[in-house]
């Protein structure tokens, strides 16, 4: 049996870091049962380093595409990942007079990471095949066949949920962001607060094995990436993404290293010019609480936590925010978090890792002055 | 043109989040309950459409009785029916929800011209029921959408331009209707409730209907509270007079150069 783990190509071209960390858990869940650990991805073969696939520990890997496939096209993604797992070619041990579910014989698990293309391509696969799919998954492993115990999110991460999956195949996404990237470069276990992927992935494999997007120091391309040209019906391609142009400006919110966080103790929108004075000179992004976006304060795209961005700065420094669960669900990432409020007894006191009592307007503009009179 | 908005009640958590001891369900003692800012949005995109467009919103839940009064706050906003599939206790897996909710807008013979969903539920995160429904449907779908434009042939709506950031370029998305889209906060402000909009709320009825529940194949066994929540900061001072510390500690950090 085969964990299949469908990867999601950068730009730039190489593996998406969120895939690579999907991989991760897909290993833990093979390793829990002896399986082999494959990959597929939809693009040009050369788009997947063969390194960085065997230093992942892969041993079988599909480029899946055909001219009629011009871009992301969720059915049509999930449709051809049916078609791989249903294709004897796949597997030289299937049985073709086996039906269509009986042909996904040699697969027992596909996982993705849990981005917008990788829940949307495995809940169209979920409908399709009427598996069920468990998304947000921090960790799986096999306890027979047909039954996997596993680990995965609620409330954006602010619950952890243990559940059993009764399935043929598994279908599941990663919550990359839980899944630690160290976990990758060690090849080890994923795990999340100490949870056992099961299994002993954190053994040999490991050789070799370099952070997610990179490529394995000498390692042998020991693996062939197979061509799969999927079947279509033009009812698959109805719906496909037309990319337009990249629209980054300014310091991204989701990859800034330090994030100036303001919520409804700033007052209103005036109060944001001394958050703004202090992102500028630390070369910060301003990130607010959706207490700050339903008043209109500041537009969604800054708002941080579950149905906002999650961030992951080095540091966090959150300025009248009270720390509710689904706005510390998006600024958990941060290496460090300190708030500024005037109330000792606000939930992330008990959340941050360090606090300054106080009212933030007279806080940032006296961190402002400290920090201007230390620079030349 | 006819919209329908599902949406879902869930727990209204602040500061902390609590399990039963039975480790089975959110402890709801001191919460109220609410619906995703998402569905929210959704059910504000809708009421936006028909106001432009002509037609009217369905807000359709499936949940326990007291669900309906997630559907009067949607109603509230602009929202002209409601529609409550009642259920018991028991937590409704997401096959069994799409199953009841395409059962609900009309089988094979769908009433609406769109159907708008949140992109994923707020407690339980499960990233599908909207592409499930659409496939029981036979519709087109597309997820976790932030703009969207209903493009009309005279008084016909033809067709939906719908668009969403990924990795930093906007996919944009051409579906004919009828369709099915979930969308993200920020695709709109939704507004506040109206008096007006309250009192009418307040006397609508509702219709119920009770479908049945299936397994799922996804068990649930228990839920707790990730380890590491619950620290205590370190109170590096009061007012101004904790400036300099503060001041070290970023530069600790290394974040002052
Ligand atoms: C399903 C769901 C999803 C949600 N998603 C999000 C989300 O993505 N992001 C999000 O942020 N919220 C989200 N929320 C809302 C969340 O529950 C809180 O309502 C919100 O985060 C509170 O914002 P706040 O901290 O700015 O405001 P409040 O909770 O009102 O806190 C204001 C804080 O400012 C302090 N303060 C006041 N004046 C000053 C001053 N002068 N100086 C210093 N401190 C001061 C106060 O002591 C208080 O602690 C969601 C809610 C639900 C139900
Ligand atoms: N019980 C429910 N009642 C009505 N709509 C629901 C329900 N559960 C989920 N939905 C809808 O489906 C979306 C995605 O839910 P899920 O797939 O469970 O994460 C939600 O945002 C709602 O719009």
């Amino acid at each position: 049996m085969t964990v299949l783990c469908l990867i999601e190509t950068d730009a730039g071209g190489g593996a998406a870091d969120a895939s690579m960390r999907a991989m991760t858990v897909a290993r833990g869940l093979a390793r829990s049962a002896d399986e082999d650990l494959a990959a597929a991805w939809f693009g040009p073969a050369e788009a997947v380093s063969p390194g960085e696939l065997v230093a992942a520990g892969v041993t079988r890997a599909w480029a899946i595409g055909s001219a009629e496939l011009p871009g992301y096209a969720p059915l049509a993604w999930a449709r051809a990942l049916a078609g791989l797992a249903a294709d004897p070619s796949a597997d030289p041990s299937a049985d073709p007079s086996a039906g269509p579910l009986g042909a996904f014989g040699w697969l027992s698990a596909v996982v993705a990471a849990a981005t917008d293309h990788g829940n949307e391509v495995l809940a169209h696969l979920g409908a399709i095949t009427g598996l069920p799919m468990a998304a947000n998954c921090v960790s799986a492993s096999r306890t027979s066949a047909g039954e996997c115990r596993l680990v995965r999110q609620r409330w954006a991460g602010s619950l952890l949920e243990d559940a059993v999956l009764e399935a043929p195949v598994a279908l599941l996404t990663v919550a990359a962001d839980a899944v630690p990237a160290d976990a990758v470069q060690a090849g080890g276990e994923a795990a999340a607060g100490g949870e056992a992927a099961g299994g002993e992935a954190a053994g040999g494999e490991a050789a070799g094995g370099e952070a997610a997007g990179g490529v394995a120091a000498g390692g042998e391309a020991a693996i062939s990436v197979a061509a799969y040209q999927p079947e279509l019906a033009d009812g698959d391609l109805a719906v496909l993404a037309a990319e337009s142009a990249d629209r980054r400006s300014g310091v991204s919110l989701a990859s800034a290293r330090v994030v100036i966080g303001g919520g409804r103790g700033v007052g209103g929108p005036e109060g944001f010019a001394v958050l703004e004075e202090l992102a500028g000179l630390l070369g910060a992004a301003v990130g607010v609480s959706r207490v700050v976006t339903s008043q209109g304060w500041r537009p969604h795209k800054q708002q941080v936590g579950q149905t906002g961005t999650k961030i992951t700065p080095e540091l966090y420094l959150a300025c009248g925010i009270s720390g509710a669960i689904q706005h510390m669900a998006g600024c958990q990432g941060a290496k460090t978090i300190v708030a500024i409020n005037t109330d000792a007894g606000a939930p992330i006191v008990t959340k941050a890792d360090y606090a300054v009592i106080g009212d933030l307007h007279e806080v940032l503009p006296a961190l402002v002055e400290a920090i201007r009179a230390r620079r030349p | 043109m006819e919209i329908c908005v599902c949406v879902k009640r869930v727990p209204m958590v602040g500061g902390a989040i609590m399990v039963t001891p039975d480790g089975l369900e959110v402890d709801t003692t001191m919460s109220g309950f609410t619906v995703s800012p998402h569905e929210e949005c959704a059910v504000e995109e809708a009421v936006q459409i028909t106001e432009r467009l002509g037609g009217s919103v369905t807000v359709l839940t499936l949940g326990p009785p007291e669900a309906a009064g997630q559907l009067r706050d949607m109603l509230a906003l602009g929202a002209s029916r409601g529609i409550l599939l009642q259920t018991d206790d028991t937590e409704w897996g997401p096959i069994a929800t799409a199953d009841a909710i395409a059962d609900a807008v009309g089988g094979g013979d769908v009433a609406y011209d769109l159907l708008l969903f949140g992109n994923e539920a707020a407690d339980t995160g499960g990233y599908q029921v909207p592409v499930r429904v659409a496939h029981s449907l036979a519709l087109p779908c597309v997820t976790g959408i932030k703009g969207l434009e209903v493009v009309a042939d005279g008084d016909w709506p033809e067709r939906i331009v719908a668009s969403r950031e990924y990795r930093g370029t906007e996919e944009v998305f051409d579906l004919p209707l009828p369709a099915v889209v979930s969308v993200k906060e920020g695709i709109n402000l939704p507004r506040y409730p109206s008096l007006p909009g309250r009192l009418r709320a307040k006397r609508a009825t509702i219709e119920t209907i009770e479908p049945s529940w299936r397994p799922n194949g996804l068990r649930k066994e228990r839920l707790r509270v990730p380890e590491g929540a619950g620290k205590k900061a370190q109170v590096l001072g009061t007012g101004t007079e904790a400036v300099p510390a503060l001041v070290g500690l970023l530069d600790e950090l290394g974040v002052l150069s």
